[in-house]
């Protein structure tokens, strides 16, 4: 789609074309959103506030698995086992090599970035399907090795060990207020990093390696680093989002989720949000955290209203929910939320000739 | 070997499972000309064309390109400033045996290509397109892209203005922005010549590029062609069926059938070959 934009709004320099905000309404837009969202623990109660930090970390989680899948065309099932070993990384490192969070918190990215190498090095040689099975083992291995391995300190069949409370100085990030607002920090810098590589020469062989393997090669792309750098970067941003959920629910381990459910939820987070699209994972997940959420109410509900039902009611409404939620978007909208935004701007530019 | 060679391809020989494609084909290629490749339908020609892309790996033979200087320092400053261009071609030539280096090696080493099917990055842009194949002259590395200003930012700016450079001149500044996905077929071949130009390469092979296109069409596609041959003095080795514009715009002609080669020789020669009439041109018209 061709960006229209009105006459007279026109840049002077390459650099300002390529800038991402362009008018002063898109700073007006972007500040006014920071200022709400770090405003919330001001007035949100403990619910709101816990299910924002959810979501702010499972948008860096969903941004990496954009990353692989939106950008460069490689299906992964394992962005919730690299969310265990970022989570894992930084609670030992703080236990056991008595690193702050902020130092650990890196580390934790590179470790399970690192780790998504490794897996990532199938897709020399397998594709689409193949791949998704390949990236399966990650899925199964890595939850199985935390569970039958090093028992001491992974925690063992019990599936959890304890993840230390962050702080820095006097600052201790013990109540979800602040924790909301470190993950909201580390989210605004995964998101200008994760816009800039979509806009860059990084971002282009991404997508050139998505739309066509095969041009992309003969024209000067190394395929296997290219996909080895988006598997990297994937479970990098997993590293991160997984430290960011271990220290808010103080804990780590297979018993607070990391399952190939999560992976397949962060999928369809990603196609609702709209792949390959850097406001899809932002869209998604807020979109899927809070139908969970609405799920939980009705259920909720329903079930003090039949008794003998509950446990059914209880639980069968969240994937119910979302199956058709990820349904309706394949039939009806596959590109996403993030596509009817940029409908709904086109409109909003045309303004009063639209239908 | 003739110094004035830039490619030279040695006996090549391949097969899939038991059917050969291209059985010891030999020719060259000298620095400079358009060099056509024609045959009837199956003979081989794009097969030849991905040998020397480096993406067939032919059984016997190889293709040896030879490079006219060492690109280390190249990209950018190599514009279509002829005096620096002649300046470069006194340089030293290396040899390359391009069937043993990855595709992705070949392109670096200065071979672009267009496909038969048009094989654009569907979800990008024209511009971003033209960018992407800026790949290969970009030095910054995924850190630098990640943090985007100061370097990035100023590299990417140095590429655009050679991109738009391109973009002028194949006179698509109207769907700069538009999404190659859903552009016209002929406007889709245009784009995908910007994008082999934009790798700036020595050798560029166009395989079939007005194949489907209506007659204006194709006469705005040959004056680019002649024009990136003359005035940037990118040497091009050309598949084509028209046979008029073969011979119009050609200096030498391959013809290969049934992947062996029948002829080798300038257009008037190959008009009046009584091989090739019967075996392609006879057929053709
Ligand atoms: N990857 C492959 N596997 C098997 N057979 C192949 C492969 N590539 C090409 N061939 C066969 O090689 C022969 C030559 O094909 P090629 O595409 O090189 O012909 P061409 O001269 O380009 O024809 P056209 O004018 O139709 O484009 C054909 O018989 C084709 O089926
Ligand atoms: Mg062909």
């Amino acid at each position: 789609m061709a960006i229209l934009r009105p006459a007279g709004d026109f840049d002077r320099s390459y650099e300002q074309d390529m800038a991402l905000l362009r008018r002063p309404w898109h700073y007006w837009l972007v500040g006014f959103t920071l200022l709400a969202a770090f405003c919330l623990p001001l007035w949100g109660n403990a619910y709101l506030i816990s299910t924002a930090n959810q979501i702010a970390y499972t948008t860096i989680a969903v941004q990496g698995l954009n990353i692989l899948t939106g950008y460069t065309g490689q299906i992964s099932l394992g962005q919730a086992a690299f969310m265990l070993v970022g989570g894992y990384a930084s609670a030992l490192l703080m236990i056991h090599a008595g690193l702050s969070f902020f130092s650990a918190l890196p580390v934790a990215g590179l470790v399970a970035g690192v780790v998504g190498l490794l897996f990532g090095l199938t897709s020399l040689r397998v594709k689409g399907f193949y791949l998704a099975i390949a990236t399966l083992a990650a899925q199964f291995i890595i939850p199985w090795v935390s569970r039958h391995t090093f028992k001491e300190f992974l925690g063992g069949t019990h599936g959890a060990i304890e993840a230390p409370v962050p702080q820095i100085g006097g600052l201790i990030f013990n109540e979800v207020g602040r924790f909301f607002t470190l993950s909201l920090i580390v989210l605004l810098i995964t998101t200008v990093l994760v816009f800039n590589i979509s806009r860059t020469r990084l971002g282009r062989a991404f997508i050139s390696v998505r739309d066509n393997d095969l041009a992309a090669e003969l024209l000067g792309v190394n395929l296997f680093t290219y996909k080895l750098r988006a598997f990297f970067i994937a479970a990098l941003l997993a590293g991160v989002a997984g430290a960011l959920k271990a220290h808010s629910q103080r804990g780590v381990g297979t018993e607070f989720g990391y399952s190939l459910n999560d992976s397949i939820i962060f999928l369809g987070m990603l196609v609702i949000g709209g792949l390959g699209t850097n406001l899809g994972p932002f869209l998604g997940v807020a979109f899927v955290i809070l139908l969970e959420d609405f799920a939980d109410l009705l259920g909720g509900i329903l079930a003090t209203a039949f008794p003998e039902l509950a446990p059914q009611l209880l639980t069968s409404f969240r994937p119910i929910f979302f199956g058709m939620a990820v349904m309706f978007f394949l039939i009806f909208e596959p590109r996403g939320l993030a596509h009817r935004w940029q409908l709904l701007k086109a409109a909003w530019r045309l303004r009063p000739f639209t239908r | 070997m003739t110094s004035e060679n830039i490619l030279q391809v040695e006996r090549i020989s391949l097969s899939f499972g038991g059917t050969t494609v291209l059985d010891q084909v030999q020719f060259d290629v000298r620095a400079g000309e358009i060099r056509a490749l024609i045959g009837p339908n199956g003979a081989g020609k794009t097969s030849m064309l991905n040998c020397i892309s480096g993406f067939y790996r032919p059984q016997q033979g190889k293709a040896l390109f030879l490079d006219k200087v060492e690109r280390a320092n190249s990209g950018f400053r190599r514009g279509a400033n002829p005096a620096a261009r002649s300046a470069l071609t006194a340089g030293k030539r290396r040899v390359h045996d391009i069937t043993r280096t990855p595709p992705h090696r070949v392109a670096q080493l200065g071979i672009a290509r267009t496909f038969q099917n048009i094989a654009l990055y569907t979800g990008l842009s024209t511009l971003d397109n033209l960018m992407a194949a800026r790949h290969i002259h970009m030095r910054q590395s995924a850190l630098f892209s990640a943090l985007y200003w100061g370097l990035a930012q100023k590299e990417e700016a140095r590429h655009r203005a050679v991109v738009e450079e391109l973009i002028d001149f194949l006179e698509i500044a109207h769907i700069r922005k538009a999404v190659v996905g859903a552009l016209p077929y002929g406007l889709r071949k245009r784009v995908e010549l910007g994008r082999a130009l934009a790798l700036e390469p020595q050798l560029l092979l166009l395989d079939e590029p007005m194949a489907g296109m209506n007659a204006e069409e194709k006469e705005d596609m040959a004056r680019f062609i002649l024009d990136i041959h003359e005035r940037r003095g990118i040497t091009i080795v050309l598949i084509e069926h028209d046979m008029t514009l073969v011979m119009d715009i050609a200096d030498r002609i391959v013809v290969l059938d049934f992947g062996t080669k029948i002829a080798d020789d300038t257009p008037d020669a190959i008009k009046n070959n009584p091989e090739v009439i019967r075996a392609y041109l006879g057929q053709a018209g």
